[in-house]
Parts: structure tokens; C-alpha cells; sequence
């Protein structure tokens, strides 16, 4: 059997409890993550897309234990991550770091750009301060920032650069998992580029793993190497992104890439945009959470769970009628 | 060499901005100027009046203001510039001790109560048991339990300010544990004991400096009403409070014994709450860039 990958995830599920009525008597759950699985090899990026509130985000957070999964399995380096201690999960930390989505609140106001990128160090007591310093400049060089801002103050920097901090705080205790939570989606778009680019180069330095999530597919097509498209806290599809792009195998995946505007006037759309609004996590509907807006839904997907299937060269769906109705009909549209 | 540089680079604009702060912020500086004026006069009292502010003089009953007796004498023709000065000696220290005091004490307990879950509703409840009692009814009741001093007055105007402090302190904890930055700092491995110190106490200062100068404000107000009701400083050790309450019967006749301690109350409490509201200002980093600007 091949080597087990960097990350394994096992039929994670995040819930919350949800208190109804006057009293608070109706007890009704939230499905952020309802059971999401999938593997990430070292060195890879994988994408994770969908609409807000689908918990891409929370899957991120849980995966990390920032919020603590209500169950599921994670292995890191075949480490289980779920199960570790307070003490243990602080070992492991060192592995998985994160870098957030808004650059201004994810910067601690009160301390300096130097001591932002040098409190990994510390915490996990690598190097004496003479070699943090001498750590923490050769990070400021490499996403680009300059030595001498070691000094200032999170509010002096522009976005761009709050964000290369969040990056080099991310890189400092030697990760081998960076988990993305949609870092670029607070700047404006020709930072976004830089950004993006400096992470990709980063990758290579380090040979990092990332698990990038976002929502702008523009971002998710450049920099992943596969995709995952969350739909209400499910995966709905995953696969190679080539692959998801040309032949988007779940109805829902389709609908997400037909809504990327085509900067060409001449081009019509072949299809109606996706029907409704997103159903609440609260109370999703019964069977493939997406029937009630897809096109092609039929009494089968009504009464019972699409699982994830594998339908070939590393694309899976989690569709009744996948693969053949849907890359039919999307061959019609692009011809 | 490369430490020398930034030495020099730091150094400078801080002088310039030193030099700019006074026009910058004339609302502190004025504020400074007021109390440092107060307290001059305090610290320096025997100094600057010849008259002891105990010593009876009989045959100076109830003098109006004149070259000899600035703000004239009091119904024992003790002189009121000097009694007054001597007063400030004590509003201040009461002022200061019973914030210093209370926000210490309402720092330890309400970040405790924010960080830690359990311990959260019981601090709550019982802080919210002390506020329900009105502030100056607490502190007469504490005053009557004990004999009249200096120390007590302050342990009797503190506890009831305790509980304010400890909410603001919660109240904010609460909302910076919801920050970004703390779940940045739980992935970057940040435990506890420095969580609170680096992460939440630092943004906790800030708007606490502010709360303080209001509770040394209030403080110095609430030991007035005591000294009034009769129920504060001991009558012997002159208080702004207790002079106005000295002389009220006389006020009348004589209304230079309450004006002058009066105003001098007033001139405090205006300058504390000057102060609070400028160093505010100043402390907020993201203000003060764009003040500097």
C-alpha cells in the first residue's frame, strides 16, 4: 500500500445546537459540516470552493481544532488529531498553520509586525531570540516585506502587506499544512494576484501543502491542484482541477462555473442560473441536499443521500446522475 | 552598526512628535496644566500659605476675602486657602488610590471571568449584587461599620467601584476572545497564561486608562458627599468635602468657605475628565496615526 498522504480526512461533521422558541424549549441542530472526507498529499494545494455559509470555513477552522469538531477523524503525518490532548494538539500545531481571511482583524492591533511573526517561535520554543530575529528578517524577505518594518505597528501596513505578515507568522514555526481560510478574498484584485503568486512561490520553497479555501474560482482554477466543492456542508464533487473545470461531473458544480461571467459580449447563455436560495443548514433537505434547485433532480435523489462516488481519473461526485447526463449536456453548451 | 542606525532613526521623530504633542493635544495639555497646578498646591502647601490649616484664631471669625486671607476664614477663623490647598492633599489621594485600586482588582477578576467559563456567572452575579446597592448608601454603610480614616474612606469608596470595572473588563474580553487575531494566536500555538497577558491585556488597557481617570473623578466627588453627609474623612483632616460640609450652615454669611473648595472640587473633576478623554484619544493607535497626519 502507497504511503498514507500529509492529510487524511475522515467524515467530519461540525454541529451546533440551535435553541428555538420563546423558552428556547425546540432543540434543532446546524449542519456546518456535515460529514466531509478527503486526503491532501504533501507538497499539493487543494481547493476549496462553495457559496458562503456552505462551512468551508468551519471545515478549515475544524480540521485545525480552532473550533472543536463534533465528530470525524483527522490525520496529519498519520497522527490522529481529533483525539490529542491540549498538550499533544500543541505539539502538532507546528505542522498546521493558518492564515486568515481578513488581514486587519486577524493582526493583533498591539503588537509589533516583528513580535506578530516571532510569537510562533516562542510559543513553540524554537531557537534563542538571537536566531528568532535572524528568522523572523529572512521570513520578512521572503513574502516581501521589508526588514526595517520589523517595528511597526499592524495599522501602518496596507492590506497587502498585513496579509504577508499573517503569511510569514504562518510559514514561521516550519508548517508542512497551511490552511487558507479565503486569504485573498479581502484585497483588492491586483493584490490578490501578488498575493496568490507569492504563496504559490512559497509552496515551492517550502514545499508546503495547502488546503486553500475560497470562493472565487478564478483564484481556486490558478492556484489548486484539485477541487472540492462544498454544498451545505457536504463535498459535492472533488477532482482534478483540469478536470472540474471541463467537465464538471454534479449538476451544482456545473451551475457554480456557468456563473463565472465570460468577458466575451458575443457569447449567450445556454442555461438559467441557478433557481432559488441556498436551504438553511437548520433544516436541509431530505436526500441529496441539492435537489430542491437542481435541474435534473428526480424522486431517487428526494428520498435518498447521493454518496461521494468515484467516477475515474481522480473525479469523484456525490450525484444520482452522475457522470453521464451532466457531462452531456455540458458538452452541448461550451459547443 | 545596523543597531545604530535604528537607534538614531527612532530617536528622532520621537522628539518631534514630544515637541508636537502639547499643540496636538491641547485638550491634555490643558488638563495637565490644571491638575499639575492642583497638585502643586497640595504637595507644596506649607510652602505656600503660612497659616496652619488646624490652628483655631478666634478673633478671625468668618473674615471675607482680603490680602491676609485669600478665601477668607472659616466660623473657628481657621484660614480657607490654606484648609483648602490641605484638602486637596487628600481628595487627590483618594482619587488616585480608589481608581489604581478598583481597576486592579476589576482587571485580575473580570479577565478571569471572561476567560474562564465557569467562573463567569458566579463573578457576575455577585458583582451584580454589589451594583444593585447604591454607591454612596454602600460606602455609608462601610464607613459606620469601621471608624473614620483616610484608609477606609478609600476601601469604602472602592468596593462599590469594583463591579463597574469588572464588567467593562469582561464586557471587553468577551468581545476581543472573538477576534481574529486570538483564534490566529490558538493556531500559532499560543497558550493560555500568554494569551492573556500579550493578547488580551494589552487591548484591554487602553479603554481601562480612559475608565480610570472617570473612576478617580467619581471618587473624588463621592468622598465630598461623604465628607457632606458627615459620613467621611474625619472632621479634624480638611477634605474638600468636609470643608463644604463644615460651612454650609454659614453659607449665607460666608460664602467664600463653600465657593473656594468648591470650585477647586469642580476645577479637579474637570481636569480628570479632560484628561481621560485626551489620552484616549492618544491611545488609540489608529486615532492617533491619523491625528499625526
Amino acid at each position: 500500500m502507497a504511503e498514507e498522504p500529509l492529510l487524511v480526512v475522515r467524515d467530519l461533521h461540525k454541529h451546533y445546537p440551535v435553541s428555538a422558541g420563546l423558552m428556547g424549549q425546540v432543540k434543532m441542530t446546524l449542519r456546518a459540516v456535515d460529514g466531509i472526507s478527503f486526503t491532501l498529499a504533501r507538497g499539493e494545494t487543494l481547493g476549496l470552493v462553495g457559496e458562503s455559509g456552505c462551512g468551508k470555513s468551519t471545515a478549515g477552522k475544524a480540521l485545525m481544532r480552532l473550533i472543536e469538531p463534533t465528530s470525524g477523524s483527522v490525520r496529519l503525518n498519520g497522527i490522529e488529531i481529533t483525539g490529542l490532548s491540549r498538550r499533544e494538539l500543541h505539539a502538532q500545531r507546528r505542522q498546521m498553520q493558518a492564515v486568515f481571511q481578513d488581514p486587519y482583524s486577524s493582526l493583533n492591533p498591539k503588537m509589533t509586525a516583528g513580535a506578530l511573526v516571532a510569537e510562533p517561535l516562542i510559543n513553540f520554543g524554537l531557537g534563542n531570540s538571537a536566531e528568532r530575529r535572524a528568522r523572523v528578517e529572512d521570513l520578512f524577505g521572503r513574502v516581501g516585506l521589508r526588514a526595517g518594518d520589523m517595528a511597526k505597528y499592524p495599522h501602518e501596513f496596507s492590506g497587502g502587506q498585513r496579509q504577508r505578515l499573517g503569511i510569514a507568522r504562518a510559514l514561521a514555526p516550519g508548517p508542512t499544512l497551511v490552511v487558507g481560510d479565503e486569504p485573498v478574498s479581502a484585497l483588492d484584485v491586483s493584490v490578490q494576484a501578488q498575493v496568490v503568486n507569492l504563496l504559490v512561490r512559497l509552496q515551492r520553497e517550502f514545499g508546503l501543502a495547502y488546503l486553500f479555501i475560497a470562493h472565487d474560482l478564478a483564484v481556486v482554477r490558478h492556484i489548486s491542484d484539485r477541487v472540492a466543492v462544498m454544498y451545505l456542508g457536504r463535498i459535492v464533487e472533488l477532482a482534478p482541477t483540469a478536470t472540474l473545470f471541463a467537465r464538471p461531473a454534479h449538476p451544482y458544480t456545473q451551475a457554480l462555473l456557468e456563473a463565472i461571467p465570460i468577458p466575451d459580449p458575443r457569447r449567450r447563455r445556454s442555461r438559467a442560473v441557478l433557481r432559488g436560495e441556498v436551504p438553511s443548514p437548520i433544516n436541509p433537505p431530505s436526500g441529496c441536499h441539492f435537489h430542491p434547485r437542481c435541474p435534473i433532480a428526480t424522486e431517487r435523489c428526494r428520498v435518498e443521500v447521493p454518496e461521494l462516488r468515484d467516477l475515474g481519473a481522480g473525479q469523484s461526485a456525490a450525484c444520482h446522475h452522475a457522470p453521464a447526463p451532466p457531462a452531456a449536456t455540458r458538452e452541448t453548451i461550451s459547443a | 552598526m545596523s543597531i545604530a542606525t535604528t537607534r538614531t532613526r527612532i530617536v528622532r521623530p520621537l522628539v518631534v512628535r514630544r515637541r508636537g504633542l502639547l499643540t496636538r493635544h491641547p485638550r491634555i495639555t490643558l488638563a495637565a496644566l490644571l491638575l499639575g497646578t492642583l497638585a502643586g498646591l497640595a504637595i507644596f502647601a506649607p510652602f505656600i500659605t503660612e497659616y496652619d490649616p488646624m490652628t483655631l484664631a478666634v478673633t478671625q471669625r468668618l473674615r471675607p476675602p482680603s490680602a491676609a486671607h485669600w478665601f477668607g476664614t472659616d466660623a473657628y477663623g481657621r484660614d480657607t486657602f490654606s484648609r483648602t490647598i490641605y484638602g486637596g492633599r487628600i481628595s487627590m489621594q483618594i482619587g488616585v488610590s480608589v481608581a489604581a485600586m478598583s481597576v486592579l482588582i476589576g482587571v485580575v477578576v473580570g479577565m478571569l471571568g471572561g476567560a474562564i467559563r465557569w467562573l463567569d456567572p458566579i463573578v457576575m452575579r455577585i458583582s451584580d449584587g454589589l451594583m444593585s446597592i447604591p454607591a454612596i448608601l454602600l460606602a455609608i454603610a462601610l464607613m459606620s461599620l469601621t471608624k473614620a480614616s483616610v484608609a477606609t474612606v478609600i476601601i469604602a469608596i472602592t468596593i462599590p467601584e469594583v463591579p463597574r470595572v469588572i464588567r467593562l473588563v469582561r464586557s471587553l474580553v468577551l468581545t476581543i476572545r472573538e477576534q481574529t487575531y486570538m483564534q490566529a494566536a490558538i493556531a500559532s500555538g499560543t497558550r493560555l497564561p500568554r494569551l492573556m497577558l500579550r493578547h488580551i491585556l494589552p487591548n484591554v488597557l487602553t479603554p481601562l486608562i480612559v475608565q480610570a481617570t472617570y473612576i478617580c473623578a467619581s471618587a473624588v466627588l463621592l468622598e465630598a458627599y461623604l465628607g457632606f453627609l458627615g459620613a467621611g474623612t474625619p472632621t479634624e483632616v480638611p477634605s474638600w468635602g468636609n470643608i463644604i460640609a463644615e460651612n454650609r450652615t454659614f453659607v449665607q454669611l460666608a460664602t467664600w468657605n463653600v465657593m473656594f473648595p468648591g470650585v477647586f472640587l469642580a476645577l479637579m473633576v474637570l481636569g480628570v475628565n479632560m484628561l481621560g478623554d485626551g489620552v484616549r484619544d492618544l491611545l488609540d493607535p489608529r486615532l492617533a496615526g491619523r491625528i499625526g497626519k
